[in-house]
């Protein structure tokens, strides 16, 4: 907003015909609206100003784990990912509910691990990056292309990510061509690596991907699938200290999101609570979760 | 015959304007309509890939006329902008009016520039509010004039003709049917003859304040389209509840998917979605590159006749 725009309409290149949308708008040629934010103003890329700082002082390794568990499930028809909802800063819980999982577009979900910041500006920029495209062009990208452009602007976070403020996320979404729900998986250099049947990012995935792998079976329905990842989610926050388990007080539940043929569907907050108040009345007797055969 | 020494600037801008009009009334015309859910596009358009209304952003629509290369230049430039600023402050600070005087400026000074040529294009942009007082339709013009319209307004081929058929025939608060089928007659009486336009001449779209989605801008396309001009019983309803998240803006709903879904779609209260056409989805898509490849030459041509036979003219 400052910079370059300040006191003019965005737009306004000097020197070139056309009023208020000569430049940049007018002479673009790109369907990715990335790519066109970077030519007209690079500064409007998340954590760009930040970048432009200079180093934060004291360099943190790459592969710290970042405060958050997300899971994401295959299911016939469909996929399916959860998020847990606490914020960490340091020792502190920065914040109770916050969301983690966000529809990219119609027919795929997003979900973030990661410094927060930045983590959501990113999705917010991913969201119009989708949009932007299908407008343009008349058509939604394949599911490929998606998970790819997810890919580079995570690789354009580079610099942030070796000073500390990575973003990692989980991208899944429904193929309308195969008919089948698929999951990538990020590093913070912006490699991409496909998943299958289930995965999980952030500080308690370890725990979380142990729970899914007693509990994962490739013919759930979206019921069940959303009760293993509940369930792993439980089995995370139970370890981990930046995950949050379920806060049935105040009644702060994980997201839950489906996608299927027939779009992104945020599970509603009743019923995510049935099955939360099954699985934790259940812990009652077995708190370690449900008991897998030995065979 | 000697060059001219001096041209008055009101011959200049004269010429340039009567070259302008002369050219956007050779194409065919395009009409948009308030109704009782929102706002209503129609245009006369034979071809199934080249679209003469978009989608610029949540709650506003763009419809031109006139030569396809430039208005299409200024949609993409239009969705950029809205983009940007949705991205920039939020989505709900995109409105018509700002894009309308965006727009405005720019015809205005690519009109008033004395090398080029001024592009041959006259747009609509409209917005739905979430009541009908809220609706606005802007009209602009080859030069940068701006109007805002109430009701109706028409733009390209016999606009003239078109809205004085309009004048008599259109009815404020009309249901979806009624709308559409006041325009596409208005729009077949662009002549000495009357044309009845059938839906594969047709190109139409609407804003849907009922949408539950943000995006409220929905192609009506196939089967849905059809019932909707045959008046038969059902079909507003259909129109109007095939309008959860499964919906998809901007592309084809497939013919006989649409108003199979249309027909078994949820009822607004329970939440869910309605069935997507995923099928006809991915064919529509493969069959945009086939024909986008094959008629670039001419595209004017094709959007009036449908074929790309270049000689004639619509």
């Amino acid at each position: 907003m400052e910079g370059q725009g300040a006191g003019r309409f965005p737009g306004q290149a000097a020197g070139t015909g056309g009023g208020l949308m000569g430049g940049a708008f007018m002479q673009s040629g790109t369907s990715s609206f990335t790519e066109f934010l970077a030519a007209y103003n690079p500064e409007y890329l998340p954590g760009r100003r930040m970048a432009a700082l200079g180093r934060t002082g004291g360099s943190v390794p790459l592969d710290l784990p970042h405060g958050t568990t997300i899971v994401a499930l295959t299911f016939p028809g469909g996929v399916l990912m959860a998020g847990d909802r606490r914020a960490t800063a340091g020792n502190m819980i920065a914040q109770r509910d916050i969301e983690k999982v966000f529809p990219a577009d119609e027919y795929s979900v997003v979900g973030i691990a990661g410094t927060a910041g930045i983590a959501v500006e990113m999705v917010k920029l991913f969201q119009v990056e989708l949009e932007h495209y299908e407008k343009i062009e008349g058509v939604e990208l394949s599911l490929d292309g998606k998970a790819n452009r997810l890919a580079t602007m995570i690789r354009g976070n580079l610099g942030l990510a070796m000073q500390g403020l990575a973003v990692v996320p989980l991208f899944a979404g429904y193929d309308l061509e195969s008919g089948e729900g698929r999951i990538f998986s990020y590093d913070p250099v912006g490699g991409q690596y496909p998943e299958h049947g289930f995965f999980s990012v952030g500080s308690g995935s370890v725990f979380a991907r142990g729970a899914l792998k007693k509990l994962y079976r490739s013919d759930l329905d979206a019921t069940g699938a959303a009760t293993a990842a509940i369930q792993a989610l439980y089995d995370a926050a139970d370890d981990d200290s930046a995950t949050g388990g379920p806060d049935l007080t105040r009644k702060i539940y994980p997201v839950v999101a489906v996608v299927t043929e027939e779009g992104y569907r945020r599970l509603p907050e009743d019923e995510v609570s049935v099955l939360v108040h099954e699985i934790v009345e259940a812990r009652y007797g077995s708190p370690d979760g449900p008991q897998a055969p030995l065979r | 015959m000697t060059t001219p020494f001096y041209v008055s600037p009101e011959q200049l801008m004269k010429d340039r304007a009567d070259y302008v009009r002369k050219n956007i009334a050779r194409g065919g015309s395009v009409a948009v309509l308030n109704y009782d859910g929102g706002i209503l596009f129609v245009a006369e358009n034979r071809s199934r890939v080249l679209h003469k209304i978009s989608e610029i952003y949540d709650r506003v629509g763009f419809a031109a006329a006139g030569k396809y290369n430039e208005f299409e230049n200024l949609r993409q430039a239009g969705v950029r902008l809205a983009d940007t600023r949705g991205y920039l402050y939020d989505r709900r600070d995109v409105s018509a009016l700002g894009l309308a005087n965006a727009y405005a400026q720019t015809l205005g000074t690519i009109f008033s520039e004395a090398g080029g040529k001024p592009y041959e294009v006259e747009l609509i942009i409209a917005e739905v509010g979430d009541r009908p007082e809220q609706d606005q339709i802007y009209r602009l013009t080859y030069d940068g004039s701006v109007a805002d319209a109430h009701g109706f307004v028409v733009i390209g081929g016999a606009a003239d003709e078109v809205s004085r058929v309009l004048e008599g025939s259109y009815a404020e608060g009309a249901h979806l049917g009624a709308a559409l089928r006041t325009a596409v007659a208005a729009l077949g009486r662009d002549g000495t003859e009357t044309r009845e336009l059938s839906p594969t001449q047709l190109e139409v779209a609407v804003l849907d304040r009922s949408r539950k989605r943000d995006r409220k801008f929905r192609r009506l396309v196939g089967a849905q389209l059809s019932r909707l001009l045959a008046d038969e019983p059902g079909a507003d309803e259909a129109a109007v509840s095939d309008n959860g998240n499964g919906d998809n803006g901007t592309g084809d709903g497939g013919d006989a998917d649409g108003a199979d879904a249309a027909a078994s779609a949820p009822t607004a209260g329970e939440g869910g979605t309605a069935p997507a056409s995923g099928g006809g989805k991915s064919g529509a898509k493969s069959g945009a590159s086939a024909e986008q490849g094959d008629i670039l030459d001419d595209i004017d041509d094709v959007l009036e006749d449908g074929d790309d036979e270049a000689g004639s003219r619509g």
